[in-house]
């Protein structure tokens, strides 16, 4: 068996109680939720902190609903229910390209959005899925609450822009027309990290590309958000030679390291053809074209 | 318990001997009711924990344990010194060498065992661990089996007087070298390969661990441990501690799987054992998944270098050296006179005209083992190496893979064959299993896809493996591990009801003994498999027998259980004739009854006669009361299963994954008792192959850092990774063996990764001139040897 160090442990009964609990605890607190990368760091002693506030009674944060023409997910909303919402599927399919590779039933049943982003690894999946989505978070202190983009959210390894006794209390993902998403993945065998993801989304507007959103997992010390690729593609028609050439700055602007799932020339390709399969398989859903 | 109300077949479907029957033990495992080790609690038991090596190799300057003897929890902190005063620093190993139960001296491979501390509970034994400090002197490490014997390389065993050197065991060779020499001389086409089967592990669900319980008063020591050899495990204790044999008891309780690594004696035993000796407390010890994955037996490790030749379109010779690679202590498993194990059957299931075999060990900085991860000795190293062999001999022919093993088959008339480097096959018809593996993949519409996939630039690989095994071992003028002969015993009693007790020295990890057995004694006395209760893992319940690995559990204890059910039957036989006032050699037998030859209607059940065996009647003239016998095995000679395997494979052109989206599986284990449970087997063991072929691997760094330290680094394969197994069989009984079965429980492991490896060589070679890969078939891997600049493992 694996044991943690010696721990305190609350369980919070409101948003606001859980970031007093933090501001009170200082910063050996850590909130838990789903708690499948804290408690497996903690079996490993990799993590030991002294206290942890559990907000998993706070459902209030556990929704997906469309409100002033966005979709807007609750932190506490798990995997699972990402995976099976229909409405999420509708608007940005890329969610349950994502989902249905990410780790296992057991991960998804318990692992939450919020719980995915503020761990802000590299590898993760949702990071670059919502930064291609152009996504926003809302966090919040004892002074009130903030929206923050995807750009400005990932401050560094491991690291966002939630402040110490704050929460990441949602996900806020603007709806514009003739959108379409899409992830790709390669990982060694079912449930793994990525080697490397690509995660695409483009908005059409007459014929053209007249929008779009692309970052990479597990290709970097944090999401890789490629905007020299999405600036290349503003304004162009679609075309295979088109996403070659958005492949191939992906390929350049991620900063892969070499490691157990592969050496940084492979991870690299696997950037390219990745961003590619991906805007391709986007485009086509934009224009309701997929196979 | 299995009863019969929860025995989920319906009576009318269940056999009475052999045939598909649902397993008894899995109304408990289904039910989440099994026992493992760590479901057993003793009152008043403490906890051990042990401090591993950060390093590879360093000298162990000093261990200050005083701050964790401060901690309010722990009763105790074991180091090396405290050992040696018991004489029990160091342990034999399973092959004659010697093992340091804890580092005093040196750490010789990272995660190695350094201090034991007992704690009231496993969390304060993991606190305390922290709290010892140990002051390291970092060595130079070797971790490539392949520079362990350069001139320079750092002194691993300066333990051992008169060791200069990290050559663990000189060069054992088996064959002709001569006649291999003028078989090469002949031949008309020659390859040679440089082939690793790097370091695996059988990475059993459930890790190891046990339970000692020392009496001081009584002087018995109880142990639970979940192990493949409890009988085995309980001598060498005797001998290693100085305790009488016959006040040990081990108990194995419910295992979660064994694979070979729950053969070896592990130091956390020694320690806990000499815990509760010391405290006169009963000591648990489990270990955590990383100390499971970096310190407990790892498997293969082989460096081998191969040629093979052809004179005639059939194959003639083949010429192998191997490095083994035996980690910081030589503890692989394998029977005393054979070093290498069964690696000498290398020769596979062709008919050569010579061959010859070299294989010598080293010393590494890494962790100790060897063991036979679900094969018998050896065996997967050698069925890797030749099935690889021959399609790089195909390639080279430009010959079809299976014609060319088609034209090179031992021969049906040949058997019993004796082969280049000695052994014995007893009986085959390769062909015909060949031919039922190809109709079921279809194989020429197979090739047919293959090249219109091909022209689209799609890669599509069909990959073939013939193996043969022995397994079963074995006979003890030739087989026996630390002097003890590899027999096995098995004693049955069938009660005055008509049900039957029978006790085997085998230990099931999940392959279904409760069912098998009991089944084989229902085949041979007609007593249904339900009230047949199955008794192992207890050495005071059961006989002597060296247990359950290298798929010797029905060649050994299985005709050992039909041996003792046929001797309880020729009882049953002559108290019948008292009954039936006849004679002996007037009856006949029927499933389940004795009955006159001459008039069917008279006859004895087997009940009846266990009622008059252990009534108050007469018995026959100078025959004791009671129904019941007991046998201990001696196999006249391995046994030889062997099947043909078929894996299709994709890979993906720009991002190198592979998937195996067919495998056909034929097996010829001879006769199946259980059928479903000889499919289970299978399933289970070609998960692992794919496992094995596509992602396993424990690396290293130059340091000798483990980088595959939990199941985040170390993979094993999921449903996903699994096509729907196609079975196939052909049954070709075995001659000495009672039952005429082979055993099978590890063909499956042995078999594929070999044919998953040349599917994905023969999806790239046509494209990309991709001639040889080492396993793991990973996607960065695959794609390296794309771009022509494949890389060994390490």
């Amino acid at each position: 068996m694996q044991t943690p160090a010696a721990f305190e442990y609350e369980r919070a009964t409101s948003v606001d109680g859980a970031i007093a609990s933090l501001e009170r605890l200082g910063s050996e607190a850590r909130v838990i939720a789903g708690g499948h990368s804290l408690l497996p760091m903690m079996k490993l002693r990799l993590a030991n902190p002294e206290h942890l506030v559990d907000i998993n009674d706070l459902t209030e944060l556990s929704y997906i609903r469309e409100q002033e023409g966005e979709i807007r997910i609750g932190a506490m909303t798990r995997h699972v229910d990402l995976l099976r919402s229909d409405l999420l599927a509708q608007h940005f399919p890329l969610f349950r390209d994502a989902e249905t590779v990410i780790a296992d039933p057991v991960v998804r049943n318990r692992g939450t959005i919020g719980g995915s982003l503020c761990q802000a690894d590299a590898a993760e999946d949702l990071s670059a899925v919502c930064a291609a989505a152009k996504a926003s978070v809302v966090i919040r202190g004892s002074g009130g609450e903030r929206v923050v983009s995807m750009d400005g959210f990932h401050v560094g390894p491991f690291t966002t822009a939630v402040g110490a006794a704050e929460i990441l209390i949602e996900v806020r993902l603007p709806v514009r027309p003739d959108g379409g998403s899409a992830h790709e993945k390669v990982e060694r065998r079912a449930g793994d990290w990525a080697i490397a993801a690509a995660s695409a989304a483009v908005w059409m507007q007459d014929g053209t590309i007249g929008d779009a959103g692309i970052a990479l997992s597990a290709v970097g010390l944090t999401t890789i958000h490629v905007t020299r690729a999405e600036e290349l593609l503003r304004g162009k028609a679609p075309s295979d030679e088109l996403f070659a050439e958005a492949g191939a700055i992906a390929s350049e602007d991620c900063s892969p390291a070499s490691d157990g799932r592969g050496p940084i020339d492979y991870k690299r390709h696997l950037a390219g053809v990745l961003t590619q399969r991906a805007l391709r398989r986007a485009t086509a859903r934009a224009l309701h074209q997929e196979a | 318990m299995a009863t019969i109300e929860n025995l989920p077949s319906p009576s009318a479907e269940r056999p009475i001997g052999f045939g598909r029957l649902k397993r008894k033990e899995d109304a408990r495992f289904i039910r989440g009711q099994g026992t493992y080790l760590d479901d057993i609690r003793l009152p008043g038991m403490v906890h051990g924990a042990i401090l591993r090596s950060p390093y590879a190799h360093a000298r162990v300057v000093s261990i200050d344990t005083s701050r964790a003897l401060a901690h309010p929890n722990v009763a105790a902190v074991v180091t090396a010194k405290d050992l040696e005063t018991l004489g029990l620093a160091w342990m034999p190993t399973i092959s004659y060498d010697t093992q340091a139960v804890l580092a005093g001296d040196k750490v010789r491979f990272q995660g190695q065992e350094v201090a034991f501390v007992i704690a009231t509970d496993e969390y304060s034994a993991n606190d305390a661990l922290q709290l010892i400090d140990v002051e390291y002197e970092p060595l130079p490490a070797i971790v490539n089996a392949r520079k362990a014997l350069d001139p320079d390389a750092p002194l691993i065993r300066d333990d051992k007087a008169g060791q200069h050197d990290n050559l663990a065991s000189p060069t054992w060779e088996a064959g002709d070298e001569e006649a291999t020499n003028r078989a090469f001389a002949e031949a008309d086409t020659v390859v040679s390969r440089d082939i690793i089967y790097p370091r695996c592990h059988p990475a059993p669900l459930e890790t190891c661990g046990i339970i000692a319980d020392f009496n001081p008063q009584t002087g018995q020591l109880n142990i639970w441990n979940g192990n493949q050899a409890p009988h085995a495990h309980r001598t060498v204790y005797a001998h290693v501690a100085g305790l009488a044999e016959h006040m040990i008891r081990i108990r194995c309780s419910d295992i979660g799987g064994g694979f070979g690594n729950k053969v070896p004696v592990y130091p956390g035993y020694v320690c806990a054992i000499a815990g509760s000796i010391v405290a006169g407390v009963p000591v648990k010890w489990i270990e955590n998944r990383t100390e499971n994955l970096v310190s407990t037996g790892f498997a293969r490790d082989y460096v081998m270098r191969a040629e093979m030749c052809s004179k005639d379109g059939k194959i003639t010779g083949l010429r192998v050296d191997v490095i083994a690679d035996h980690g910081a202590f030589d503890s692989t498993a394998q029977p005393t006179k054979f070093p290498a194990g069964f690696f000498h059957i290398v020769c596979g299931s062709y008919d050569l005209q010579a061959s010859h075999v070299k294989v010598k060990a080293v010393y590494t900085n890494k962790a100790p083992g060897g063991v036979a991860y679900r094969c018998s000795f050896r065996i997967t190293e050698a069925v890797y190496l030749v099935e690889r062999m021959v399609d790089a001999l195909a390639l080279k022919m430009k010959a079809d893979p299976i014609d060319l093993r088609m034209r090179s088959f031992i021969a049906p008339g040949q058997f019993p064959y004796e082969t280049t480097t000695g052994w014995t096959y007893d009986s085959g018809n390769y062909a015909e299993t060949m031919k039922v593996a190809m109709d079921i993949a279809g194989y020429d519409d197979l090739r047919r896809e293959q090249r219109e996939k091909r022209e689209r630039g799609e890669l599509m690989g069909i990959g073939v493996a013939f193996f043969t095994e022995g397994v079963g071992a074995g006979p003890r003028k030739h087989m026996d591990i630390l002097g003890l002969a590899m027999n096995d015993g098995a004693d049955l009693r069938v009660h005055p009801s008509g049900k039957a007790v029978v006790s085997i020295s085998a230990q099931t990890q999940g392959q279904g003994h409760e069912t098998t057995f009991a089944q084989i004694v229902a085949e041979e006395l007609g007593i249904p498999p339900e009230d047949i209760e199955v008794r192992q893992g207890d050495t005071d319940k059961s006989p002597y027998g060296l247990g359950t690995y290298g798929s010797r559990s029905t060649p050994v204890s299985g005709a050992a259980v039909a041996v003792v059910s046929r001797k309880v039957r020729d009882k049953a036989r002559l108290i019948a004739a008292t009954m039936l006032e006849t004679r002996p050699e007037d009856l006949a037998w029927e499933k389940g009854r004795w009955y006159v030859k001459g008039d069917p209607e008279k006859g004895a059940m087997i009940e009846d006669i266990a009622v008059r065996a252990y009534g108050g009647e007469p018995m026959p003239e100078g025959m004791e009361g009671g129904l019941d016998a007991q046998v201990i095995y001696d196999p006249p000679n391995l046994t030889y299963p062997y099947g043909a395997y078929i894996a299709v494979v994709d890979v993906d052109p720009d991002t190198a994954q592979v998937t195996v989206r067919r495998f056909i599986a034929v097996d010829d284990c001879g006769v199946r008792i259980n059928p479903m449970i000889v499919d289970g087997q299978i399933h289970g063991g070609l998960a692992e192959g794919i496992g094995i072929a596509l992602m396993e691997l424990l690396s290293f760094d130059a340091e000798g850092n483990c980088l595959n330290s939990s199941f985040m680094d170390y993979l094993i394969p999921t449903a996903l990774e699994c096509p729907d197994f196609e079975l196939g069989e052909t049954v070709t009984p075995c001659p000495h063996h009672p039952l005429g079965a082979k055993g099978v429980g590890e063909s499956p492991n042995v078999g594929s990764p070999p044919a998953i490896v040349n599917a994905v060589i023969d999806a790239l070679y046509e494209t990309h001139g991709v001639d040889h890969i080492d396993m793991p078939c990973t996607p960065a891997r695959v794609w390296a040897a794309m771009q022509g600049r494949p890389e060994p493992p390490q």
